[in-house]
């Protein structure tokens, strides 16, 4: 046992924070971070995922034979995938149309697929679950972190409304700021990751 | 005839799957480096994607619509997916080697590309018939391919040029990736 429990926690949340360390999963960052509400309800979805298949990978890998074992952690995985996505459905709809068919597409992020194969495979449940807990909310502060830059500087404002807990600033910058369009686009969401990105160079690696 | 032509401008150009949707970036990334590992993608995305599009469609109205399962779509459409691919694989090593020694390391890779599985729900959540499905899934091929040589061209260029230290490798990919998607934006509002 190389690291204890917490230490697998916690890597996920800044020695290993994907997307920015561990270059996985770019599609969702990318896509469903216009808004804060947007990018953690996509972040708490894929950590939910991220946490069940881990556990459940880890439990059955004396189980799965190796020849086959993406194969099975792809059926594990878009099991949960879909009972996220029922409940999703019937829990908070506007979410579950605003992520459209980027909930679905869980099943092929690398991130889930990544931590089943790297480290539930080889490791104990209990670790698999600290490390999918860890990785998942890691990946959920870098959704909304990326979301709130984009959201603020495209319209100015911050609002909206994750998982029950509602929240609405108008006019951050006053009334005279003209919104940053550019920031909620396509383009935005890629030059935002990227300097993100070199911000967190510049603040160095751990 | 002329719809079709609207739907394959729409889907290579204004609604490019990899720089408009956002699908397929970790092997956008991944596999712009070299030209020549970039064109051995494209041609495998665009293989594998009509061949999926085509596949998930009739699973979808022929299996799942029939017995009301489309509650079931992600985990059949991904079966679907990772077997085909599969199946393509051992079809080309066993009978064109030759195709197979160029696209065979891209293959097993496409399984967990989201340009594969997004462009055959794109196809179902936009409720197209056999022929659009065929025709939209072959235009989000290319429009990839497209995206995907053009990126690798300008990297190459990159690698000549002096990056502060901070932007480099990623990050100065994903800020050139942004202009790249600047341009595509252009097309906007065109369909």
């Amino acid at each position: 046992m190389a690291k204890s429990i917490a230490q697998e926690f916690t890597k996920g949340l800044w020695a290993e924070i994907p997307p920015f360390r561990l270059v996985l999963g770019l599609c969702p960052t990318l896509a469903v971070t216009k808004t804060v509400q947007d990018g953690i309800g996509m972040g708490i979805a894929t950590t939910f995922v991220l946490l069940c298949s881990n556990i459940l990978v880890s439990a059955l890998k004396k189980v799965i034979p190796s020849k086959v074992r993406i194969a099975g952690y792809i059926i594990i995985i878009a099991t949960f995938v879909t009972v996220i996505e029922m409940m999703m459905k019937a829990y908070t709809y506007e979410l579950f149309q605003s992520l459209g068919i980027f909930i679905p597409l869980i099943v092929v992020n690398c991130i889930v697929l990544g931590r089943a194969e790297a480290f539930a495979s080889k490791n104990g449940v209990v670790a698999s679950a600290a490390d999918g807990l860890g990785i998942g909310l890691g990946f959920t502060m870098s959704l909304g972190a990326l979301g709130a830059v984009r959201e603020i500087l495209g319209t100015g404002a911050l609002k909206g409304d994750v998982f029950g807990f509602v929240y609405n600033i108008p006019g951050i910058f006053g009334d005279a700021f003209q919104p940053f369009g550019f920031m909620v686009e396509a383009p935005g969401a890629f030059m935002g990751l990227g300097l993100m990105l070199c911000m967190l160079n510049l603040i160095g690696k751990k | 005839m002329g719809d079709y032509i609207v739907l394959i401008i729409s889907c290579i150009f204004v609604n490019n799957i990899m720089l408009a949707q956002f699908l397929g970036n970790c092997p956008f990334f991944g596999t712009s480096k070299k030209m020549e590992t970039a064109v051995g993608m494209a041609m495998a995305v665009i293989f594998v994607l009509v061949l999926a599009g085509v596949i998930t469609w009739m699973a979808e109205a022929f299996i799942l619509k029939p017995f009301n399962l489309e509650y079931l779509r992600t985990i059949a459409f991904i079966v679907v997916i990772a077997s085909l691919v599969q199946f393509v694989e051992m079809f080309l090593k066993k009978s064109i080697p030759a195709l197979y020694a160029g696209l065979g390391i891209f293959l097993p890779l496409i399984t967990t590309n989201c340009a594969v599985m997004g462009a055959c729900l794109i196809n179902i959540n936009e409720e197209y018939t056999f022929l659009q499905a065929l025709v939209a899934s072959f235009s989000y091929a290319v429009g990839f391919g497209l995206a995907l040589i053009l990126f690798a061209g300008v990297r190459e260029k990159i690698l000549l040029a002096r990056v502060p230290k901070p932007l480099q490798d990623t990050s100065i990919a994903l800020v050139t990736a942004g202009i790249l998607s600047m341009a595509f934006y252009a097309f906007k509002g065109m369909v």
